[in-house]
């Protein structure tokens, strides 16, 4: 390992990395990236899993493998952690925004009264921005969203659940 | 029994249980009543099946014997597979469908969420996780027993005649043998007689808004936990193990 390899240098590179189904948010942004130790004669990187059954996980371990090869560093190791269990609360302002301008309307916090009491939260289209929306779905195109309906610019939209 | 052996057990049923049940439901996809329900149930599919994969892969480590997750999920045979029979029954209507997702649910998950107090790390870890999907499907199922119970005449007869089927089948989801009594004293698995309790209030706050009687508890089925199932696991196997039986070791 060279000597200039630092940690703070692999977490810029891993910024390359995408969600590839969200292809605007990076692995760091959505919080899945947890970790990044440089040892002696590796560079170990920790993800964990947004859902347990999310088939992106393989992807983004595969891709964080060819981000890294690509700048030279040859002996990386991507471990897979559970705990503690990932939570919409990492994704980052900028993740959040950056979704938001994508389509998607970004998880409330999971501290919001409504999400403890089990109601549906508020939910501004990322379209036109209205606040008159309504749930079509509670299960969307991905694991890690529902389906949403504009009532303004009838528009249907996805959203990122809170969990 | 050691205690390898009672957690490789353990393993091998929550990982079953969650295996099966995800097949059955992915059955659906492209049949859903309408598209978002199609969507919904497959997206169901995918978390059980994730939440099988880490109790499969727990289950080889803590085996031994380098068996990884889909070697246990597509090369055992129906006898092997330690799921309870209500997982494994055919789908049929959507009702019968939605009605096994909630009793399932309803147990599930206070058995998760006392799961994540585990003496073992590595199931606590699981657990963890496995609570905050369960939770969104719980509300969801229950949301639609209340809509089938309390809708139309049809969709009410329908979701009764789904749970008087079921509830027979609901009795092997508290059955308690060597393998529970093992870890419940070493602190990794919890009783069940507070799963059971967390169980009933749920299903009564449900069937009651819903207009539906719960069924009497009377025979109720047994074998799954021991690997005596009924003649459906076979032909499901037949069609999820097809594959690495054809074609030994292929990948994608």
């Amino acid at each position: 390992m060279t000597a200039e390899l630092t940690r703070e240098h692999i977490f810029s590179l891993l910024e390359n990395v995408k969600d590839p189904e969200v292809p605007v948010i990076s692995v760091r942004e959505l919080g899945v990236l947890r970790e990044v130790e440089v040892m002696d004669d590796k560079v170990l990187v920790t993800i964990t899993p947004t859902y347990t059954g999310c088939p992106a996980m393989d992807m983004m371990r595969a891709d964080i493998l060819a981000e890294l090869h690509k700048a030279g560093i040859a002996n990386v190791e991507v471990k897979q952690t559970l705990s503690p269990a990932w939570t919409t609360d990492w994704i980052s302002d900028a993740g959040k925004r950056k979704l938001k301008e994508y389509g998607i309307a970004p998880p409330e916090k999971t501290a919001d009264i409504r999400a403890l009491k089990g109601e549906l939260p508020v939910v501004e289209c990322p379209q036109c921005g209205s606040k008159d929306t309504v749930m079509v779905s509670a299960f969307g195109s991905t694991a890690c969203k529902a389906l949403w309906k504009c009532n303004s610019c009838l528009e249907p939209f996805d959203q990122f659940k809170c969990l | 029994m050691t205690q390898q052996e009672a957690l490789f057990a353990y393993c091998l049923r929550r990982g079953d249980d969650n295996l099966i049940l995800s097949h059955r439901l992915s059955e659906w996809c492209g049949h859903g009543p309408q598209l978002e329900e199609d969507i919904a149930l497959t997206n169901r599919a995918l978390d059980l099946i994730g939440q099988a994969r880490n109790y499969l892969q727990y289950a080889g480590t803590v085996e031994g014997k380098q068996r990884s997750e889909d070697d246990l999920a597509y090369l055992r045979a129906e006898r092997q597979f330690m799921n309870v029979k209500l997982v494994e029954m055919p789908n049929g209507d959507y009702a019968h469908t939605i009605a096994r997702c909630f009793l399932y649910d309803a147990w599930h998950l206070p058995l998760q969420q006392a799961l994540m107090n585990s003496a073992d790390e590595q199931l606590a870890a699981i657990a963890a996780k496995a609570v905050k999907e369960i939770t969104y499907q719980l509300k969801t199922s229950g949301d639609w027993m209340i809509r089938f119970g309390d809708g139309t005449e049809e969709s009410h007869r329908r979701a009764q005649a789904a749970l008087d089927e079921l509830w027979t089948y609901t009795g092997e989801l508290f059955e308690t043998d060597e393998v529970d009594a093992v870890l419940v004293k070493a602190g990794i698995v919890p009783e069940m007689g507070p799963i059971k309790a967390a169980f009933d209030a749920k299903v009564d706050a449900v069937l009651n808004e819903a207009t539906l009687k719960r069924p009497a508890d009377g025979f109720m089925m047994t074998g799954g936990r021991q690997g005596k199932h009924t003649e459906h696991l076979g032909f499901m196997l037949a069609e999820m193990q097809y594959l690495q039986r054809a074609y030994p070791g292929a990948t994608w």
